[in-house]
């Protein structure tokens, strides 16, 4: 493959389009969890915010500012979680990670919905962290969840 | 290599056809012949991702000449041993090529003396950490105050932060202007009976400013204080004359300037250096040692604990012989004239912010930069598919990051072997970015 291909698969329009125009950007009222997260070699970060009502994602929203990878895998990460049950967003955490490291199959999950896209990461090494930051701000907050220490670091 | 007192200064092939474009004795003005000194950097002759290699991120680390390298392996094949301490002829090449290359790097600064006042560290943050907790730990004390300047590398910050709260001392700031240069008329408010030290970077590794280090120097002593300069990028891109810079101490590396990377070195006046405690304690650095106390060696040794990266010692030394023999003035006004031609192209970008002073006249070859559109880090990796390496993030300077309101930035750092068709590169690779994110809110 040349570069140019992976450059385009890359970059697809779908991720450009989620960091231009994120989903679920902004402050969310009545918050359960609040995870602050950040990438401290590149300087990129997210504030990722939760509402969890029983077991279940009733509302996920973030701010935060980097490249288009971690923008845009934050924002479509939001898109998703809404209405999961906890375990189900622990399923989506592993899949979208196996997808980063290659697992062709994650590719065609249909379950992965948008962050298919972003399967071109894992052609990236040096990009992958980028496109983690999300979900390690995700598996933070469901660990405190389930720990019941919610408190805002 | 046989003879050991070449290890530490290999001396050029006299039959290398480009011998006359390095020559020293050539004009001082002259341009370098860059085609010619290419040839001696192997690791610029390759492809990367399917492109020649444009290695634009020098300020991070400089590729090596074939000299340093040859150096390096001629110590190991032919004088590798430990230093002050064997009787058998090995060590005494080793020590020989250890001790010749202390003495021509300390010659190639103008140390006024000599050879005792460079001391072999890691590089440019450990020589900061020795000033730091060395002379800072014996002179510091509750209300004393450090005056810093926000242009720093996070090394010339965090050791100092460290010793304020260790001491009670207390840290001050010199501002940025928007231009990228350093207010420096706030110093003299700055400075009072309490200032024991200022701590100024030579050259920005973020912005490329370069810093008047001879008017700091004069109103510092003014005032009773001392005067640390890092010059990581000072050393490496700049010709520096320690009597000339009137400064107290003054740290860089070997790697930015062409050699090793584990090596570099403080120079500090003597007086100073005797005065100060030892930084690390073990072998090298005693004269006596008994049981519950010992004395320490002469200096420069008494600050040299452990064996030293011996190797790394006789490879700065090639390499700033290397560096001496292209002129380090004729560098800094190749790395003017590229960063000149990349100011002119870049402004081609409508929505593109230039960092650091507008003259290049008042840069060392550095030109960071950020697109409204792309962020830092998908600009080096859309250029790195095209061969070319710059550097995106904050660069170890986050006070410079957060003075100009960014969390990043990108940066195309040039030296001596980088030429104006690395820098069209540059600038079509940032179309390749245009292509991609489009033209941003400024145009
Ligand atoms: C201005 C400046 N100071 C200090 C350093 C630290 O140098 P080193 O990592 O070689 O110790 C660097 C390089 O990263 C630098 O550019």
């Amino acid at each position: 493959m040349t570069t140019e291909v992976q450059l385009s698969s890359l970059y697809q329009q779908v991720i450009l389009e989620h960091y231009r125009h994120p989903k679920n950007k902004g402050d969310l009222e009545e918050a359960t969890v609040t995870i602050f997260m950040e990438n401290p070699t590149c300087g990129d970060e997210i504030r990722l915010q939760l509402r969890v009502e029983e077991d279940r994602i009733a509302d996920a929203r973030f701010v935060g500012s980097g490249c288009s990878i971690s923008q845009a895998s934050v924002s479509m990460m939001t898109q998703l979680l809404k209405g999961k049950e906890l375990s189900e967003a622990d399923a989506l955490a592993k899949r979208f990670t196996e997808l980063m490291h290659g697992d062709e199959s994650a590719g065609k999950d249909r379950s992965l919905k948008d962050l298919r896209a972003l399967q071109g990461v894992s052609k990236f090494p040096v990009r992958i962290k980028c496109a983690l930051l999300g979900f390690d701000a995700l598996e933070e907050a469901l660990k405190r969840t389930r720990a019941g220490d919610t408190e805002e670091e | 290599m046989t003879r050991p007192e070449q290890a530490g200064a290999p001396p050029r092939t006299e039959s290398s056809p480009d011998r006359d474009a390095r020559s020293p004795a050539g004009p001082p003005d002259a341009p370098l012949d860059v085609q010619a000194l290419r040839r001696d950097f192997p690791a610029l002759h390759q492809d990367v991702n399917g492109h020649p290699l444009a290695y634009l991120d020098n300020a991070a680390t400089t590729q090596k000449p074939r000299a340093v390298l040859d150096a390096l392996m001629g110590f190991y094949e032919a004088d590798n041993a430990n230093v002050h301490r064997g009787i058998h002829e090995l060590s005494r090449r080793a020590t020989e090529a250890y001790e010749g290359a202390r003495d021509r790097v300390a010659e190639w600064i103008g140390a006024p003396g000599g050879r005792e006042e460079l001391i072999w560290t890691r590089g440019t943050t450990e020589s900061i950490n020795l000033v730091a907790a060395s002379w800072g730990g014996a002179n510091l004390s509750e209300g004393d105050e450090i005056v810093l300047t926000e242009m720093e590398h996070h090394s010339n910050l965090v050791p100092w932060q460290l010793v304020a709260q260790r001491t009670g001392a207390r840290l001050r700031y010199v501002e940025l202007d928007d231009d990228g240069r350093l207010r420096l008329e706030q110093l003299p408010e700055l400075l009072n009976a309490r200032t024991r030290l200022v701590a100024m970077t030579h050259v920005s590794n973020a912005l490329g400013t370069i810093n008047p280090v001879r008017e700091v120097a004069d109103l510092v002593r003014e005032h009773g204080a001392l005067l640390l300069v890092d010059g990581a990028q000072g050393a490496a891109h700049h010709p520096v004359d320690i009597g000339a810079l009137g400064c107290d101490f003054y740290a860089f590396s070997g790697h930015k300037l062409m050699g090793p990377t584990g090596i570099g070195a403080l120079w500090a006046r003597k007086e100073l250096l005797e005065a100060m405690p030892p930084y690390q304690g073990g072998g090298e650095m005693i004269r006596v040692v008994e049981r519950d106390a010992s004395t320490w060696a002469a200096l420069p040794h008494k600050f040299e604990a452990g064996t030293p990266n011996i190797a790394g010692a006789v490879g700065m030394a090639a390499a700033v012989e290397y560096l001496d023999g292209v002129g380090p003035a004729r560098v800094l006004r190749h790395e003017q004239s590229l960063v000149g031609y990349a100011l002119e192209r870049l402004a081609e970008f409508a929505d593109i912010r230039i960092f650091g002073p507008s003259d290049p006249g008042e840069r060392s070859g550095v030109v960071s930069f950020a697109l409204d559109s792309a962020h830092p880090h998908d600009i080096a990796t859309i250029l790195d598919t095209e061969g070319v390496a710059i550097r995106a993030g904050h660069h170890c300077a986050q006070l410079v990051m957060r003075r100009y309101g960014v969390s990043a930035t990108s940066r195309a750092s040039f030296y001596l072997y980088n030429t104006r068709e690395e820098v069209d590169r540059l600038v079509d690779g940032l179309g390749t970015v245009r292509t991609i994110f489009g033209p941003g809110e400024g145009s």
